[in-house]
């Protein structure tokens, strides 16, 4: 089977400094993938090439969804990438923060309804239609994170770990082939943590492919079939996370020098 | 309120509103105190002035001070809403959304029926008034509801009332071919204004509208050849109807139809746009610029939508004031317009249609009715402004987004 992604030495400089170094990784299609190391290590400036965010100095990014033609991402605008079925959530949750749960997630619709100023003004049939499919679609996805309840809730009032499935929710109604988390699990409670390796998991076997960048090691350890540790912009080790664990290099690069000779 | 509630001033209350009566009369001084008689070469100390800002400010400090130490007090003690939100509460018991047309039917007749109980002086200001409405709804679309703050709205109005003078001057065109022209025109500079302005955001932003604004308003003073300079152009016809010959008290009365025609018209438009897929595109842009671009939306088509649709409806407003006045020059043009209709639209509420337009009524017409205060009209005006922002800093009728899980 091909990868659903692929990225192969992709670099990042900023001015002098180099943040990604060829970093190699691929994705294959319903699988969770984990991308870890110690902070600075250059995790999310993946994310960010991959999404559009930053423009990688080299590097070749391509997505190959199953049936569909391949797609070349380097160089697309953020936009463009979404809608070839990339979809991400941020490390420090950046929601519509004033518009209400289901809005966050209508604006998520974006790319794939396409009502323009007249359809606006004028709604004829075809813009009624399209909206209310929006709204029971998007109703629906507020159910698989359990936020039905809250729908009509302005964003900024929800708790937490209610914000982070609501990040999770709007990113899935751009219909992606990859949803890319980063750091889902930051700051919440062991409860809410249970609840979203829940929900990872059901949207893997949804079909969907997922990377996401983790700092707690037990979670990352039970969800990811594929890990890849990453250390001052390289790439130092992949694998199951069994191997990932008795890596040296990961030992090294976790706990230093000493605790890798010994 | 209930005066008995009230607690007592304490010393330091007092205190407190003695020195603010002492700092307003510091304030007031040049102004109201000192008269100087060029004529005569004489100067008149007029003390008693300043005895009456300091007890007014005074009094007025204390007071506040007072409902503010009350209001605190029944916050610890929740009892049922009084006042302002009583009225709501009554009102939207009264209007029911099914009932809405209502309201709505009511309004309109009072818009319809106006001209029929004033004067034509007053449905001239009305007239006047309205065009702000007009104006703020389409700046209210740029800094309400996409959230780029735009100081040279005015610019949009002047390209608007050139299109139709110009039109006019050279090729005799008449008002209506000149309205649709110039709402094109318009969308044209908007977007003319927004490809270099897209990396920008706030005050950034800010800055490179504001000298777009004295951009446009220089050009029209300087190129004379086309645009007659500072003498302006004159005798501008005013709206034809249907070929009728209208005195002039009819014509001003079948312009405030007009323009309240156009008021509706943006409002529905408006109001459509705000919860459409643009619409909720434009509030994510506001809310969050990434996150935006994460969700697919292609950043630089929805920030020239906004600008050019704001910028169109100014130019139609623009097509509008020119028919009006039947004389345009750049002096109408100013910054201090610009900063007038983004003061509409804070005040009124960033992103709310009914804010902005009860915004626009409340600071068109005040100035007019307080000529009876002649000499401190502008100061009675700017401490209205001051007072409405510190007691609704979000506005006079902060926008509310509608929910949509009803349409389910």
């Amino acid at each position: 089977m091909d990868p659903l992604l692929t990225v192969s030495g992709l670099t990042m400089d900023f001015g002098g400094i180099r943040a990604l170094d060829r970093v190699d990784f691929c994705v294959f299609p319903g699988e969770i993938v984990a991308l870890i190391g110690p902070n600075g290590a250059g995790k999310t400036t993946v994310f960010n090439c991959l999404t559009g965010m930053h423009r990688s100095t080299s590097g070749q990014m391509v997505l190959t969804p199953t049936g569909r033609p391949q797609r070349r991402l380097h160089g697309l605008p953020p936009h463009r990438i979404t809608a070839a079925g990339l979809a991400r959530t941020f490390q420090n949750i950046r929601l519509f923060p004033r518009m209400s749960v289901l809005e966050n997630v209508m604006v998520g619709r974006h790319c794939r309804t396409n009502t323009k100023l007249f359809g606006a003004i004028f709604r004829p049939a075809a813009t009624v239609r399209e909206e209310k499919e929006t709204i029971a679609m998007c109703l629906a996805l507020l159910g698989r994170v359990g936020l039905a309840d809250q729908a009509d809730e302005v964003a900024q009032n929800l708790p937490y770990g209610a914000q982070r499935r609501l990040e999770i929710a709007r990113a899935l109604a751009t219909d992606p082939q990859l949803l890319l988390l980063d750091e889902p699990a930051a700051g919440m409670n062991p409860q809410e943590t249970v609840e979203l390796e829940a929900l990872i998991v059901a949207i893997r076997n949804h079909g969907l492919s997922i990377l996401l960048i983790e700092h707690d090691m037990k979670l990352v350890m039970r969800l990811a079939e594929h890990i890849f540790v990453m250390d001052h912009g390289r790439l130092i080790a992949k694998g199951t996370s069994d191997q990932v664990r008795r890596h040296p290099a990961v030992i090294q690069a976790y706990l230093g020098e000493e605790a890798a000779d010994a | 309120m209930n005066m008995k509630k009230l607690p007592m001033p304490t010393g330091k209350d007092i205190g407190h509103a003695l020195l603010i009566g002492l700092w307003f009369m510091f304030l007031t001084f040049p102004l109201l105190v000192i008269k100087v008689n060029p004529g005569e070469q004489t100067v008149s100390w007029r003390w008693a002035n300043m005895l009456w800002v300091g007890g007014a400010s005074a009094a007025m400090a204390l007071a506040g001070r007072l409902i503010v130490a009350h209001r605190a007090a029944r916050a610890e003690h929740p009892s049922p809403k009084p006042g302002w939100f009583a009225v709501q509460s009554t009102l939207s018991q009264h209007f029911t959304p099914d009932r809405l047309w209502l309201l709505g039917g009511i309004i309109i007749l009072i818009f319809l029926a106006l001209p029929l109980m004033f004067s034509t002086y007053q449905v001239n200001i009305m007239t006047t008034a309205l065009m702000y409405v007009i104006l703020g709804l389409g700046l209210n679309i740029v800094v309400g509801f996409a959230g780029l703050l735009n100081l040279g709205h005015v610019a949009f109005y002047a390209v608007g009332a050139y299109t139709y003078g110009l039109l006019h001057l050279h090729f005799n065109l008449g008002f209506w071919i000149a309205l649709p022209i110039g709402g094109l025109m318009g969308g044209l500079f908007g977007i003319l204004l927004g490809f270099p302005v897209l990396r920008l955001r706030g005050d950034y932003l800010a800055i490179v509208t504001l000298g777009f604004g004295e951009i446009i308003r220089l050009v029209l003073v300087n190129w004379g050849d086309l645009t007659q300079g500072p003498s302006g152009i004159a005798d501008i016809p005013r709206p034809g109807l249907f070929g009728l010959d209208l005195s002039l008290n009819q014509y001003l009365i079948y312009q405030y139809y007009l323009t309240v025609i156009m008021m509706f018209f943006t409002i529905f438009v408006v109001n459509r746009l705000r919860y459409s897929r643009l619409g909720r595109a434009w509030f994510a842009l506001r809310e969050d610029e990434i996150a935006c671009q994460a969700m697919g939306i292609n950043k630089t088509a929805i920030k020239l939508t906004a600008f050019s649709l704001g910028a169109a409806w100014a130019a139609m407003a623009g097509v509008l004031f020119a028919a009006k006045t039947t004389f345009i020059n750049p002096d109408s043009f100013t910054f201090m317009e610009s900063a007038f209709i983004l003061c509409i639209v804070v005040l009124g509420g960033m992103g709310s249609i009914t804010g902005v337009v009860l915004a626009a009524l409340i600071l068109m017409l005040l100035p007019e009715y307080l000529r009876a205060v002649a000499e401190y009209r502008m100061l009675v005006f700017g401490a209205v402004l001051v007072v409405l922002m510190i007691v609704r800093p979000s506005g006079l009728i902060p926008a509310i987004r509608r929910t949509y899980s009803a349409m389910r």
